[in-house]
């Protein structure tokens, strides 16, 4: 009788490529097939994330936004595995993927309307800070603030690709792929998901980002078996776990999985991709309460994602501190600018209020919208209505 | 005539044998809780010619004696046949056993199109949401309404505000449709009787629909899976399923899913109601119509629980200034709350009468008490005279003394 027990399996191993020197962890492989233009574009890209975030933090902390998350320590998490998608790929996520945003084509105007919630947002003011819509320009099913809930969403659409590709087997077929955090993973919906996608054999990339905690739970009373990438197997799903905070190793293992995520039709993958969470849950929590600033600090300065790219940029004579000071220098110029623009503009029309909640208004909507206006027009003076596009007219 | 009854009296009756049945129930000399006779209800289409009653269905062409899990079968084949986009998967939906909706579909439509998930009501409607955004027409089926809630965050906190946080993008999932199936059946216990209809319809987005009959059910499902652009939840009754049979056409046809349906004309009353309960409410107004010289009332398929057709409710009610709503599931916070605040507000003064609800105690449906605790034809009928609902007009002035005696 040979119970197998955890003890008896090696944890599962991290895949690196690149060590915190800038270098090729193993000297003997071939060096990542990224171009230079590539790596400066992902370099860029997480140092606006960076800036974006700490300028916003620091925004919401002034009283000018209402809410904001912080996801210091997993840019190369976010911009390396969005890089390794196909453009016509679609994606699930959480809430902590703001540089897949940026690596898919979201402007800093792009990300300022929603986060302001002014008339520019897809989302028409309706969803919290962080929580953007913005499907058409980077295949993002807008997030929510439920956790886990994306994951067989990405299942069911990976499903309706491998009928697409079935139907025109000529074009480029697509893969999905979710995000999600150690917390998020044990939802149920996580457990239902693996197994429809590997019952249904859909081709869908599990992307879990295991940052060490869930708002102030860390993952040693989250889970007891090894990690996130262990569960893979339980449901019949191949599984890697990454260094997150190498962006080759990130890029590398994305790029893999979808390529078998599209073997023979179709397969699910599970990558878990490990980090640190180094900011709070966020504004709305004080992560000094439950875990030490040494931690943070050790995590920020040994496992830095920003730092380690950069390190290989400089290697490779890509990039200077002259470049990183103007860089930077001008992304923080060109975020306060887009923040200051976007605070200037309306909020969303008040139509907002009931459209979308059905494809038509329903009679009884109409009958409400029309109950609201009576309101506002006889306490014109309880209701901001201009400081919305079209004023009551816009209701 | 056959009836539970009628055999009860025959066993013991001719053979002397002590038979003991699970559903042994009514006292020999009742009236009015006999079993429904499903084969001459005026409810349904026993032939075609009545299909001029209702709106939507046509005389032309030619019609089949269908139940309804044959019904829905036969929408479910030509949504199949009609659009590549749709999908039909479940638990056990390969077979189609149980309730047999889904028999033979995988035959024909392939695995590809019609398969059986894991035993997950959740990860089921999350697939399906991310199909339906991505264009499919995921039609689901939850194997009985009781097992709908591992799926209830999916359902209230994804499906139903999918379309609303997506706004400008215009991202949905209107092509989604999940079909199960409530109600009592007189054996199914806490556990596959359950009647949810009301708690989906706390939080919109969805159109939540029950179909009373076969030749409804294919013409509104037909309607949810080729042409609503807004998310379904479809109620099939599950005890109708084998008890409802009728004549329904055998082209393809849509229903609205926003009309309720005025099933009979009045002028005195009005009664409101949808499913399995609508053929007691028949059954109540044929034995009050019988009893009560004069008597006329107007009996209404509500259809479309939410968004629900309150015209047609109201118009009724102006007319006759009474109302009653009956439902399966618990009285409280029920659709008839919804029905009856909406009537009192509309029309209070047109009121000759406090609207009733009539529907489940509040209580579970515990097996050797369901009978008792959904609305029989007894309890129905008996709104008829109570004194505060008297068919007797009431005048001005006795108005206030009414309202005082229905306080409390």
């Amino acid at each position: 009788m040979n119970f197998l027990t955890s003890s008896d399996l090696a944890p599962i191993p991290t895949y690196r490529v690149m060590n915190s020197e800038g270098y090729l962890n193993d000297p003997n492989r071939q060096p990542p097939d990224v171009s230079n233009d590539q790596a400066l574009t992902w370099y860029k890209n997480m140092l606006t994330v960076n800036i974006l975030d700490t300028i916003m933090f620091e925004v919401q902390r002034q009283g000018r936004l209402s809410f904001y998350m912080v996801s210091a320590g997993e840019e190369a998490v976010t911009v390396g595995s969005a890089a390794a998608l196909g453009p016509n790929d679609v994606i699930t996520c959480q809430y902590r993927e703001t540089g897949v945003f940026q690596q898919r084509g979201f402007t800093l105007k792009d990300f300022m309307s929603p986060l302001v919630a002014n008339r520019n947002d897809p989302g028409k003011g309706r969803n919290m800070p962080v929580h953007y819509s913005g499907k058409q320009k980077t295949g993002v099913h807008a997030v929510a603030s439920t956790l886990g809930t994306q994951i067989p969403h990405a299942v069911g659409a990976a499903y309706a690709f491998k009928m697409e590709a079935k139907e025109n087997p000529t074009e480029s077929p697509r893969v999905a792929a979710c995000y999600f955090g150690d917390g998020a993973a044990s939802e149920g919906d996580f457990h239902g998901a693996l197994n429809m996608a590997a019952t249904q054999d859909c081709p869908v990339i599990f992307i879990c980002r295991n940052n060490g905690f869930a708002i102030s739970t860390p993952t040693s009373e989250q889970y007891r078996g090894d990690g996130i990438a262990s569960r893979g197997i339980g449901y019949g799903v191949d599984a890697l776990r990454v260094d997150g905070t190498d962006i080759f190793a990130v890029y590398e293992a994305t790029k893999e999985a979808r390529r078998r995520a599209l073997q023979d039709g179709g397969r699910p993958i599970l990558i878990e991709f490990m980090s640190y969470r180094v900011s709070h849950h966020s504004t709305s929590d004080d992560s000094f309460a439950y875990r030490s600033k040494g931690e943070i600090e050790s995590w920020k300065t040994g496992y830095n994602p920003l730092s380690r790219l950069r390190r290989w940029l400089e290697n490779n004579g890509l990039w200077n501190e002259t470049m990183e000071k103007e860089t930077r220098s001008a992304i923080r110029k060109a975020v306060l600018a887009e923040l200051t623009a976007a605070e200037s503009e309306q909020k969303p029309a008040l139509r907002a209020v009931f459209d979308d909640v059905y494809a038509e208004l329903s009679e009884e909507q109409l009958a409400q919208k029309e109950e609201l206006r009576r309101i506002m027009m006889k306490f014109p003076d309880e209701y901001d209505v201009e400081s919305h596009e079209g004023g009551i007219a816009g209701l | 005539m056959f009836s539970l009854q009628a055999m009860a009296r025959r066993s013991t009756g001719s053979l002397q044998l002590q038979t003991f049945s699970y559903s042994k129930c009514l006292r020999s000399n009742a009236k009015l809780n006999e079993p429904i006779d499903f084969s001459t209800t005026p409810l349904l289409h026993h032939n075609k010619k009545t299909f001029t009653k209702t709106l939507g269905l046509s005389t032309d062409g030619p019609s089949k004696r269908m139940n309804l899990f044959q019904s829905v079968n036969n929408a479910l084949g030509i949504t199949l046949r009609t659009s590549n986009e749709v999908l039909c998967f479940g638990e056990d939906v390969a077979f189609g056993v149980v309730f047999r909706c889904t028999m033979n579909l995988q035959a024909e439509f392939g695995k590809d199109r019609v398969f059986n998930t894991p035993l997950t009501e959740q990860g089921i409607i999350g697939t399906a949401i991310g199909a339906a955004a991505e264009g499919m027409k995921p039609v689901v089926e939850i194997r009985f309404a009781d097992y709908v809630f591992p799926a209830f965050d999916q359902i209230v906190n994804e499906a139903s505000k999918f379309r609303y946080r997506e706004g400008a993008t215009g991202g949905n999932v209107g092509g989604l449709v999940i079909r199960m199936p409530p109600g009592g059946v007189g054996h199914g216990a806490l556990y596959h009787s359950q009647s949810p209809e009301s708690l989906f319809c706390h939080v919109p987005g969805f159109k939540v629909v029950s179909p009373r009959s076969p030749s409804q059910a294919k013409g509104m499902l037909l309607s949810a899976i080729l042409h609503s652009l807004d998310p379904v939840i479809f109620l099939e009754p599950k005890i109708l399923y084998r008890a409802a049979i009728e004549q329904v056409p055998e082209a393809s046809y849509t229903l609205p899913l926003d009309k309720a349906e005025v099933v009979k004309s009045g002028t005195d009353l009005t009664i409101i109601s949808y499913g399995r309960p609508l053929y007691t409410c028949s059954a109540a107004i044929e034995a009050a119509e019988r009893d009560f010289n004069g008597a006329s009332i107007e009996l209404i398929d509500l259809q479309a629980i939410y968004p629900w057709d309150r015209k047609t409710v109201l118009d009724s009610i102006m007319k006759t200034g009474r109302a009653i709503i009956v439902h399966e599931s618990m009285v409280n916070f029920g659709v008839g709350a919804e029905i009856a605040a909406t009537i009192q507000d509309a029309l209070f003064l047109q009121l000759n009468a406090p609207v009733k609800r009539v529907a489940g105690w509040t209580t579970h449906t515990g097996l050797a008490y369901q009978k008792y605790i959904i609305p029989d034809v007894a309890r129905v009928y008996d709104l008829k005279y109570s004194p505060a609902f008297s068919l007797i007009s009431v005048l001005e002035s006795d108005r206030e003394k009414l309202c005082a005696l229905n306080v409390g």
